[in-house]
């Protein structure tokens, strides 16, 4: 899913200096598991706005927040209230914040910051194992991505950082790449050792992505 | 073919050093430096090190070298991309540098531009791979070279690191990706080089030695703590603080290394840190 934090208050306040009626929105997916922008981060807003003199004139936490046109329908069920508002705060990650922007004419606020695709390591506890970068190499590095897991996206092996197994960015993690080569040993495979990896090819993660099904899909 | 190549080739003992770019424009001291180096083959001019911006390795490097002095250009994957990488090899190539060092880079989180973009767009066995291919007369995409570089790719090794297997299946890499000589960082242990080295004689790429002056315990410290790579046993760390002069102390320590690998390696590479009026010393 992806991982989001609330923005600094004082960062949304100033952001909402000259709006007086405000409109919420939050998102029952990821924002709701990390506790970001789920009900009750709405209602927590709702609060802090208050003390702050904002009226809010209503909110919706919509099912997914990325996906546009659900949200332009939820926003309709909601059209009065959206209409009253000076600005809408949305508690989604930035994808969700450009649905709701996409949808409505007036100025949309985000009140989180989006930070990267996670994994749940346990309740609370968020690890970003896959940077969504469109040429995978898991098959060959015994399902540890060196592309995210290590801090330089090395595909060759560790860098002279390692000391004792562990990463130089930070002690307390072990080398990506040390991970990689102990699992592929315990599996008796090469796997990615086989072979010097070519540069990667970028253009699989060119910028603003792409993709459409065909043929609905294989 | 660089002196460096010549007296590897010949089995000649060889001696590098390392000069920093300034912080600034102001080359004096640099240059300065770099005249006061004797008996040294060739002179590293550092990238960026430790991440800390400075004026460029290659601008130094080609002052050197117009100079005189023979250098190894050090070039690191952390702050360029590979458009960028091959200019940069192209215009080292333009003014006569033949020396490589390639290298990853210290991640930018270490230096004075903590919030940079690292880019790695290349590792260090890509940089290898590529700068062979600029040799062969052509570029990343395949485009022929209207003049073709001549270069002697080093790389860059920490003998010392564990897992041991895991450190060398990437220099046997880079020895399949064109690295003619290593340099080492830092040795502070016979036992862990004589392994390393053991290891190397089937590759039969020459070893450049690592010698870092320790000026003091406190420094010692401070390098464990903050410089990637580098671990100075506690053993060395008692004998800085027990004797009465460090200063001396370090640089028995480092001439005891330099005797180890005058046996073991092909060079030594030494890291003084600004005090290279101490190097005839540490070679004595």
């Amino acid at each position: 899913m992806i991982i989001s934090e609330l923005k600094p208050l004082e960062e949304l306040q100033q952001a909402l200096s000259s709006c007086d009626k405000l409109f919420l929105v939050g998102c029952a997916a990821c924002a709701t598991a990390c506790k970001a922008g789920g009900e009750e981060e709405v209602f927590k807003l709702q609060e802090w706005l208050a003390t702050q003199d904002k009226e809010v004139t209503g909110s919706v936490v919509i099912d997914e927040a990325c996906h546009i046109m659900r949200a332009a329908r939820d926003l309709r069920h909601h059209r009065n209230a959206v209409q009253d508002a000076d600005a809408l705060v949305v508690l989604a990650c930035g994808s969700g914040i450009q649905s709701i922007s996409s949808n409505v004419e007036k100025r949309v606020v985000g009140g989180l910051n989006s930070m990267f695709l996670g994994n749940v390591r346990r309740f609370g506890y968020y690890e970003e194992m896959c940077s969504l970068c469109g040429e995978c190499i898991l098959n060959e590095t015994a399902g540890i991505c060196p592309v995210t897991t290590c801090p330089k996206g090395l595909l060759n092996g560790p860098c002279g950082g390692m000391t004792d197994g562990c990463c130089e960015v930070d002690a307390e993690i072990e080398c990506a790449w040390r991970l990689i080569y102990e699992r592929l040993q315990a599996q008796r495979r090469q796997g990615v050792f086989a072979r010097r990896v070519p540069p990667k090819n970028w253009s699989r993660r060119r910028q603003p992505g792409r993709y459409r099904l065909t043929n609905g899909g294989r | 073919m660089s002196q460096l190549a010549q007296q590897l080739a010949s089995g000649r003992f060889v001696v590098t050093a390392e000069i920093a770019p300034p912080k600034g424009t102001n080359l004096v001291s640099a240059l300065a430096g770099a005249r006061k180096l004797q008996g040294v083959t060739a002179v590293n001019v550092t990238d960026n090190q430790g991440a800390n911006m400075r004026l460029s390795s290659l601008a130094l490097a080609a002052q050197l070298q117009q100079s005189g002095t023979e250098t190894i250009l050090q070039l690191t994957c952390r702050d360029r991309n590979r458009m960028a990488l091959q200019s940069d090899l192209l215009g080292a190539a333009a003014f006569g540098i033949e020396n490589l060092l390639l290298l990853s880079g210290d991640h930018s989180k270490f230096g004075d531009h903590p919030d940079a973009r690292p880019v790695f767009d290349l590792d260090s066995v890509q940089m290898l791979d590529m700068a062979n291919g600029l040799m062969a007369g052509f570029d990343m995409a395949g485009k022929r070279l209207d003049g073709v570089p001549r270069f002697f790719p080093g790389a860059a090794v920490n003998p010392a690191a564990e897992p041991f297997e895991l450190m060398f299946q990437k220099v046997t890499k880079k020895v399949a990706s064109g690295a003619r000589f290593f340099q080492t960082q830092s040795v502070f242990e016979r036992g862990s080089l004589e392994r390393f080295m053991a290891a190397m004689a089937p590759l039969r790429a020459p070893v450049i030695a690592g010698v870092l002056l320790i000026r003091s315990a406190k420094m010692a410290r401070f390098l464990n703590a903050n410089i990637p790579g580098v671990k100075v046993p506690q053993p060395l760390i008692e004998r800085l603080e027990c004797a009465g002069d460090p200063m001396a102390e370090g640089l028995a320590i480092a001439r005891e290394t330099v005797g180890w690998a005058r046996e073991l390696c092909q060079g030594v590479h030494l890291m003084t840190l600004g005090h290279e009026d101490h190097i005839p010393e540490i070679l004595a």
